[in-house]
């Protein structure tokens, strides 16, 4: 393996780069800007406290950030199968029609006489989530994911505030296979958390559940297709049970790209799922965000979705509710949600239209089935005796034996150029890999994925434990020591830590 | 479809691996009666000319502010974005990465989130800032969240200067807390009055500028604050002032949270935008969100990871210091790459710009007949009082190319303030506007008001 520096700290294409702080200096700056007169009326609040922020001229700017994204991967450089994550791809008319002027350069508290064109974009886009999920009401405001699970769960605890059942309902049960935004959500919400059991075929475990409904639960959260990559069957008889009981049904819809066109979690018996367009809609994950996450509600809790929200005003204009009314969720955030994010999956659905959305659940199922038809010899399926949904779920239990583990994989693909699927997840699966395709990738990278998987699994067998135990070799830096950041965070840069 | 590279080829060949004989035999855990068997009713897939014709359609039904003469501030700010910021944050490898959950792969993007923590902790002069929340206002609920965990008490106190909306999202958030919310009236400058509700206080939370433009020395607050056992929180909504302004974090914030959009992001009609997030460091563990860290690798080499994400919600479930997860990681770039092109003498003097900018209006607006100019310290916006009612006189300008301000009574319809808290307008100008653009509004403004 090449070990060899360089003397520039470069490796070929590979661009050594500094810290900003190391490379800038604070009178420097990439910016031209009328000279000000220097006058001011803050009556001795100017800023007293040094401002050190270190400026670069534009060609070094873009050179900074060039190279840095050179140490990212991305979708746009390969297969990125993080299950549970939907990285499929982005298109790029979607960022072109989100930089319209009339979108971008609308501000929130315009006069919505100027604005109607914004709010028939949020009509448009609950009216795409309402007729796929077959729910009652859309609220868009959510920011992301667990936002919008917080807006679920928030209306049902306004709807028990309502019936008066607030102060005795305070369980939420949640299946051990969530995701951990769900419990982090319920807690949130001022609700307790009760684990159902799953069963040996990755399910919600119906008897468990039963035995834990009572007059003191709150809801159920489930995640549907599950955090296992399958569908829940006894789906409907879990909505009965949870609604006879006096609870409510929140339906996590991370995973809803599985059954776009298939089936309506509205004809499941859901009464709130929120949707996150940076997955089942392709607005890009930018490295951690935006996201976006509108809740739909069943006509049980419509009534308690959160402000602001469209209205029709006399004239037949759209207009906003911006006020917020005792017994509602209230509000989320400071204005209406992810404009930019509105505009770019409304792009996305308008492109793929209904025939196309049922497409999109049908490859992405066909891609993960196809890779789990060619994994399954290789790697233990711990839920491998029938068909999966978007994600195929294996584990390390055959690599054991030679002390390599989940993780040793995902490190091992590093090298052969891939992001690793996501590990360690769902948690009722010892050293799981949870491994999501998506559908915007062809056969033949599926095969070289599957191929490349199988090359692994084939060199587990040999006696190459130490060379897993040493990957990555190739990436641009090695395995890092994420116990030493945790014990003593550096979290910032600091003037002592100039290197000599 | 454009989009999808699978053939009906692949698709036959694919299935006959599976041992499948149709696609449905994929589905078949779907209960029988909730199965579609017809397509939604919504339109076809459509090519991209249509798509953008579509979209083009509904954005040429705004009114973008630039088209206008613009003065609207009140928590979103219209900045001119320089065009490297977006040419950047569009790169594949920026735009289509994840969270950084393999830092091996994500040394860019870890170095970047590390740039700017180490940027917003230096603008607000504070020890340590996360790597970003939702926005403003989320921030702010989280801060008062961890306030009464930090200090174990459940009283917070709110400024009667505070942005609205901030002060509604956080009820929504310690609502199911059991936190007693002690908020006081509207007030043009008002902020020192959370120093009368301290007894037992968690926090103090006070915003400067505030909703009114109002600049705040906050020192005394944070000593009375701190004498009491109490936390101040500082909150924000135009992250640019700091530029010219004292910053919290030197006059004694424990905690500072706020709206970062004014650096590197475009209005987008209220969103995605990106929460600052700032601490001492001895609360760090008490915080929310995600946090870039510097460690080595194993040839001893620097690099990047997320940390202490004992306090997140993928480890710590239901004992998580927040349920978030995906935050605003794009948008942070935008953020530190504005800041890195600006530098400390770039932002200097375009925060000076602002203030001289809204000083030329506030005289302009000032030699009005009937405007009364509100707010005496200022950054760059400002209240004022007019004898119309504020929303009227908003729609009555916007016929005429002027987007006036934002009538405070939109934000709380509810307030009770001295006098007509309906005739009070907030205004803002930024380096964007210009001396024509504050001419037609006087022009419009007097008009409208004889």
């Amino acid at each position: 393996m090449n070990t060899e520096t360089t003397t520039s700290g470069s490796r070929g294409l590979l661009q050594a780069e500094p810290l900003l702080f190391d490379a800038g200096s604070p009178a420097r700056t990439g910016v031209d800007l009328p000279k000000p007169k220097g006058e001011s009326r803050l009556g001795g609040l100017e800023r007293k406290a040094p401002l050190n922020l270190p400026g670069l001229s534009e060609p070094e700017t873009l050179r900074h950030y060039v190279r840095l994204s050179q140490k990212n991967y991305a979708i746009d450089l390969g297969l990125f199968p993080l299950g549970s994550c939907t990285m499929k791809h982005n298109p790029r008319l979607n960022e072109r029609m989100a930089r319209l002027e009339g979108f971008a350069d609308l501000h929130p508290l315009q006069p919505t006489s100027t604005t109607q064109g914004a709010l028939e974009v949020i009509r448009q886009v609950g009216h795409w989530l309402l007729t796929l999920t077959g729910m009652h009401t859309a609220a868009l405001t959510p920011k992301a994911g667990a936002h919008g699970e917080f807006c679920g769960m928030l209306a049902i605890r306004a709807a028990l505030a309502a019936r008066g059942e607030l102060d005795q309902r305070k369980r939420v049960l949640t299946p051990t296979s969530a995701h951990g935004t769900n419990p982090a959500t319920a807690a949130a919400a001022g609700f307790h958390v009760e684990e159902v059991a799953g069963t040996s075929r990755g399910r919600v475990d119906l008897s468990d559940f039963r035995s834990k409904l009572g007059a003191d639960v709150a809801g159920v959260m489930i995640t549907n297709p599950n955090t296992c990559g399958l569908f829940e069957p006894d789906i409907k008889a879990i909505a009965d049970l949870i609604h006879e009981a006096g609870g409510y049904f929140y339906c996590d819809g991370a995973n809803f790209n599985a059954i776009l066109g298939k089936t309506r979690p509205g004809d499941l018996g859901v009464d709130a799922m929120h949707i996150n367009l940076h997955k089942t809609f392709s607005t890009p994950h930018g490295g951690g965000g935006p996201g976006a996450g509108p809740v739909v509600f069943s006509e049980a809790l419509a009534p308690f979705a959160p402000a602001p929200f469209l209205a029709i005003d006399r004239d037949g204009a759209l207009a906003l509710q911006e006020e917020t009314e005792a017994g509602t969720v209230g509000r989320l955030c400071a204005f209406h949600g992810q404009m930019g994010m509105f505009v770019r999956a409304l792009a996305y659905m308008l492109s793929h239209g209904s025939d196309g959305l049922r497409q999109v659940a049908e490859d992405a199922v066909l891609n993960a089935n196809y890779l789990l038809a060619r994994l399954r010899e290789h790697y233990h399926a711990p839920f491998g005796d029938g068909p999966c949904m978007h994600e195929a779920l294996l584990d390390d239990s055959t690599l054991k034996a030679r002390g390599i583990e989940t993780i040793d994989v995902a490190k091992m693909l590093l090298d052969e150029g891939y992001h690793p699927m996501t590990t360690y997840f769902p948690l009722v699966v010892h050293g799981a890999m949870l491994i999501e395709p998506t559908e915007t990738e062809s056969r033949a990278e599926v095969d070289r994925f599957a191929d490349t998987l199988i090359a692994i699994a084939e060199r587990a067998k040999g006696n190459d434990t130490a060379a897993f135990k040493a990957a990555p070799q190739l990436t641009p830096v090695r395995r890092l020591d994420e116990t030493r950041a945790a014990r003593n965070p550096r979290l910032r840069w600091r003037e002592a830590q100039r290197p000599e | 479809m454009r989009y999808l590279p699978l053939t009906n080829d692949d698709r036959a060949e694919m299935l006959k691996r599976i041992g499948a004989k149709s696609i449905d035999d994929l589905f078949i855990d779907i209960p029988k009666s909730a199965r579609l068997t017809e397509l939604v009713d919504l339109p076809l897939a459509q090519g991209e000319l249509q798509v953008e014709r579509h979209m083009r359609a509904l954005a040429e039904k705004n009114a973008p502010a630039g088209r206008n003469a613009s003065f609207l501030g009140a928590g979103a700010y219209r900045h001119h974005v320089p065009a490297s910021v977006d040419h950047l944050i569009q790169r594949s490898e920026f735009l289509t990465a994840y969270t950084p959950y393999q830092p091996e792969f994500a040394q860019g993007g870890l170095q970047a989130l590390f740039e700017f923590q180490t940027q917003v902790a230096m603008l607000l002069d504070m020890e340590v800032a996360n790597a970003s929340m939702y926005d403003g206002s989320t921030a702010l609920a989280e801060a008062a969240l961890m306030a009464a965990r930090v200090t174990k008490r459940k009283k917070l106190v709110f400024s009667g200067g505070l942005h609205p909306h901030y002060l509604e999202t956080a009820r929504t958030f310690c609502e199911p807390h059991g936190l007693e919310l002690v908020v006081l009236p509207a007030a043009i400058d008002g902020e020192a009055e959370v120093t009368k509700h301290l007894d037992d206080a968690a926090a103090v939370i006070v915003q400067s500028p505030n909703v009114f433009g109002a600049v705040t020395d906050l020192k005394p607050i944070a000593d009375s604050a701190h004498a009491k056992g109490a936390l101040l929180i500082a909150a924000f909504t135009e992250a640019v002032s700091f530029g010219l302004i004292e910053p919290p974090g030197a006059m004694g914030a424990d905690i500072v949270a706020g709206e970062g959009q004014s650096f590197g992001n475009a209005l987008t009609y209220g969103g995605p935008y990106v929460g600052f997030f700032a601490c001492r460091e001895k609360f760090v563990r008490q915080m929310p969100g995600r946090l870039a860290g510097e460690t080595v690798d194993a040839d001893g080499k620097r690099g990047f990871v997320l940390t202490l994400s004992t306090r997140e919600q993928h480890i710590r479930r239901e004992k998580a210091t927040s349920n978030i997860c995906t935050n605003s990681g794009l948008c942070a770039l935008a953020v530190t790459i504005h800041l890195t092109l600006l530098g400390a003498a770039g932002l200097k003097q375009l925060a000076q710009l602002n203030h001289e900018t809204a000083c030329k209006l506030a005289d302009a607006l000032g030699a009005v007949k009937g405007v009364e100019i509100l707010t005496r310290r200022f950054f760059n916006e400002f209240a004022i009082r007019t004898p119309r009612n504020a929303a009227d006189l908003v729609e009555t300008l916007a016929g005429q190319g002027v987007l006036a301000g934002v009538p405070y009574a939109r934000l709380a319809p509810a307030a009770k303030m001295d006098a007509k808290a309906e005739n009070i307008l907030l205004v803002c100008a930024t380096e964007t506007n210009t001396d024509e653009d504050i001419a037609r509004y006087a022009r419009t403004l007097k008009a409208a008001l004889s």
